[in-house]
């Protein structure tokens, strides 16, 4: 499972915000959407832990998979000096990902900033379905990928912070005044917490199939460190769930936010 | 060559042990590697009944190194009898079940429940820093230690590590200690305890505020204290502590270790304990050594 993968493209999306493509026939040929890869920076002591990145699409045909990620950190910031040809350490796929809505249902998917990445991978592999995407950013220069999250929604909201593009204030907005109206039958969300929340919450009170994707400080990446969990329910008492094995994909209803 | 050790009645085809709290019960780092080319497991830290473990965070990285603080998750000794030890008896390697407890009767009833169990040792954790009662209470004081392992010598029948904090001032009076209660085998280090703070929203970023040490940044001091405790003892030591390949094992086991224990390095590099046994032939090769127990205490001062 632990390959070094070939860098076929790079570029930088926006601010703090780098696309990579990736050569691994393996990858692109076993990823399904909501699963992650942990990724090397370098192999130094600094930042030596692996980053744990969602994948944002796969071709198997061309062998090769996509990822996106911020730069937030030394490890990334070394991440974004890769150039075309170099290689990376590249262990995955990881996780468990987002359960396929069937053919003639009505999906929407919430993402908030750089939690719409793994929503797109989704959206391009549920074929026969319709599709409303409603994506928050921070502000008009941070709005990423439009363009393909166009090609593969039937419906596309925008939301910015600042209101510089689309909806001004929180995509949650949008989303709940959506559902006064439809009712959806899967929805998924990623991004960050209190967002989420705001999405469980709307989903489990109208009875709606809700998948959220979670995100913690990682270690391992597979399941043995037990270090990124999240708390879920368990029965009447509370356990703590294992991020990188168990998710990051979670069943709306079995996280405690 | 030989690779086999024998750690007062604990066989191991070769001394790379994989490290309590890194490496779960083997299952996840099956999928990467044939568990049968490691010497030994030293399983998650057990106790008595199931434990939910700390809040998140639980990891901080830090300058060559992380913190954790897990507070010792895991699923409690009956589950693991009843369904990890049929998995991990299914490999030739030795498992050591490394257990930790509040009280001084926790010990012993985990002891004696292990006893009967299909282990070939176990670890007495008493040198947690991660849970706010017993463990590193007991493992602070050569007092704790004497109390607490000679009342699990009594009921163990299986070989007794007793693995060490180095959060003391001086760590051969606590293997001393061990020694000298009963302990067959002292394990050193665990982590050390420190803290790591995000300047940004001005918190610890680990949710459990501390956290153990462990990875590169801390193996200059496992070697001084394995050197040192190994002069202390006669009871063979077990070197620990920013391993990540022969060259760290290799030092350990010249510093008087008669085996490793390998744990953060794989986290990075999941293959880290079957190459550290490939190097560890090639060092013997190129010094000419026949058997590894030739190179504990090797070193030339």
């Amino acid at each position: 499972m632990n390959f070094d993968v070939v860098i076929e493209k790079t570029e930088k999306l926006a601010e703090n915000i780098y696309f990579l493509r990736l050569r691994s026939e393996r990858i692109s040929a076993e990823a399904v959407p909501g699963q992650f890869v942990n990724i090397k920076c370098h192999d130094g002591l600094d930042a030596f832990l692996r980053r744990p990145i969602s994948i944002m699409r796969a071709n198997p045909a061309e062998k090769t998979f996509d990822i996106v990620y911020m730069v937030r950190g030394k490890g990334t910031r070394i991440l974004s000096c890769l150039e075309c040809g170099d290689t990376a350490d590249c262990v995955g796929p990881l996780g468990r990902g987002f359960t396929l809505p069937e053919k003639g249902e009505r999906i929407c998917v919430i993402g908030g900033g750089i939690g719409v990445f793994p929503l797109l991978f989704l959206l391009e592999r549920s074929k026969d379905v319709h599709k409303t995407a409603f994506l928050g950013f921070r502000t008009r220069d941070m709005i990423v990928l439009q363009k393909d999250f166009e090609k593969v929604s039937d419906r596309l909201v925008i939301s910015t912070d600042d209101g510089s593009f689309g909806h001004k204030g929180l995509i949650t907005n949008p989303f709940i005044e959506y559902l006064q109206t439809e009712k959806p039958d899967r929805v998924y969300t990623c991004g960050p917490l209190p967002m989420m929340k705001a999405v469980a919450e709307a989903c489990i009170e109208r009875n709606i199939f809700c998948e959220v994707s979670m995100e913690q400080r990682m270690g391992c990446g597979i399941g043995a460190c037990l270090v990124c969990v999240c708390k879920v329910r368990h029965n009447d008492d509370f356990g703590y769930e294992r991020i990188c094995r168990d998710g990051p994909v979670f069943s709306a209803e079995k996280i405690i936010f | 060559m030989d690779l086999s050790v024998n750690i007062a009645g604990l066989k191991l085809k070769n001394p790379i042990i994989a490290a309590s709290g890194t490496f779960g019960f083997g299952r996840e780092f099956s999928e990467f590697f044939d568990l049968n080319l490691m010497g030994g497991i030293s399983v998650k830290g057990l106790t008595l009944n199931p434990r939910k473990g700390n809040a998140p965070p639980r990891i901080a990285e830090t300058p060559a190194g992380i913190l954790n603080s897990v507070g010792l998750q895991n699923p409690g000794v009956h589950a693991f009898i009843r369904d990890e030890i049929p998995f991990l008896r299914r490999f030739d390697t030795a498992i050591i079940a490394n257990i930790a407890g509040n009280t001084v009767d926790d010990y012993c009833r985990i002891a004696e429940i292990l006893s009967d169990a299909d282990i070939d040792a176990i670890e007495l954790n008493v040198s947690c820093p991660n849970v706010k009662e017993g463990c590193l209470m007991f493992g602070s004081t050569a007092e704790g230690i004497s109390k607490v392992t000679a009342a699990v010598r009594r009921v163990c029948k299986k070989t007794l590590i007793v693995k060490l904090s180095p959060n003391v001032t001086d760590i051969t009076e606590m293997a001393k200690a061990a020694e000298d209660s009963g302990a067959d085998s002292v394990s050193l280090i665990n982590t050390l305890l420190g803290m790591a703070i995000d300047i940004n929203t001005k918190k610890p970023i680990l949710g459990n505020v501390m956290g153990g040490l462990s990875g590169p940044a801390v193996k200059p001091v496992a070697v001084r204290m394995v050197y040192q405790v190994s002069k202390t003892v006669k009871i063979p030591v077990i070197g620990m502590g920013g391993i990540s390949g022969a060259e760290d094992a290799v030092e350990f086991l010249l510093a008087g270790a008669s085996a490793v224990m390998i744990g953060t390095a794989g986290f990075v590099n999941p293959y880290v304990w079957v190459e550290t046994v490939e190097g560890l032939k090639r060092y013997m090769e190129r010094h000419g050594f026949e058997k590894v127990t030739e190179l504990t205490g090797a070193l030339l001062d």
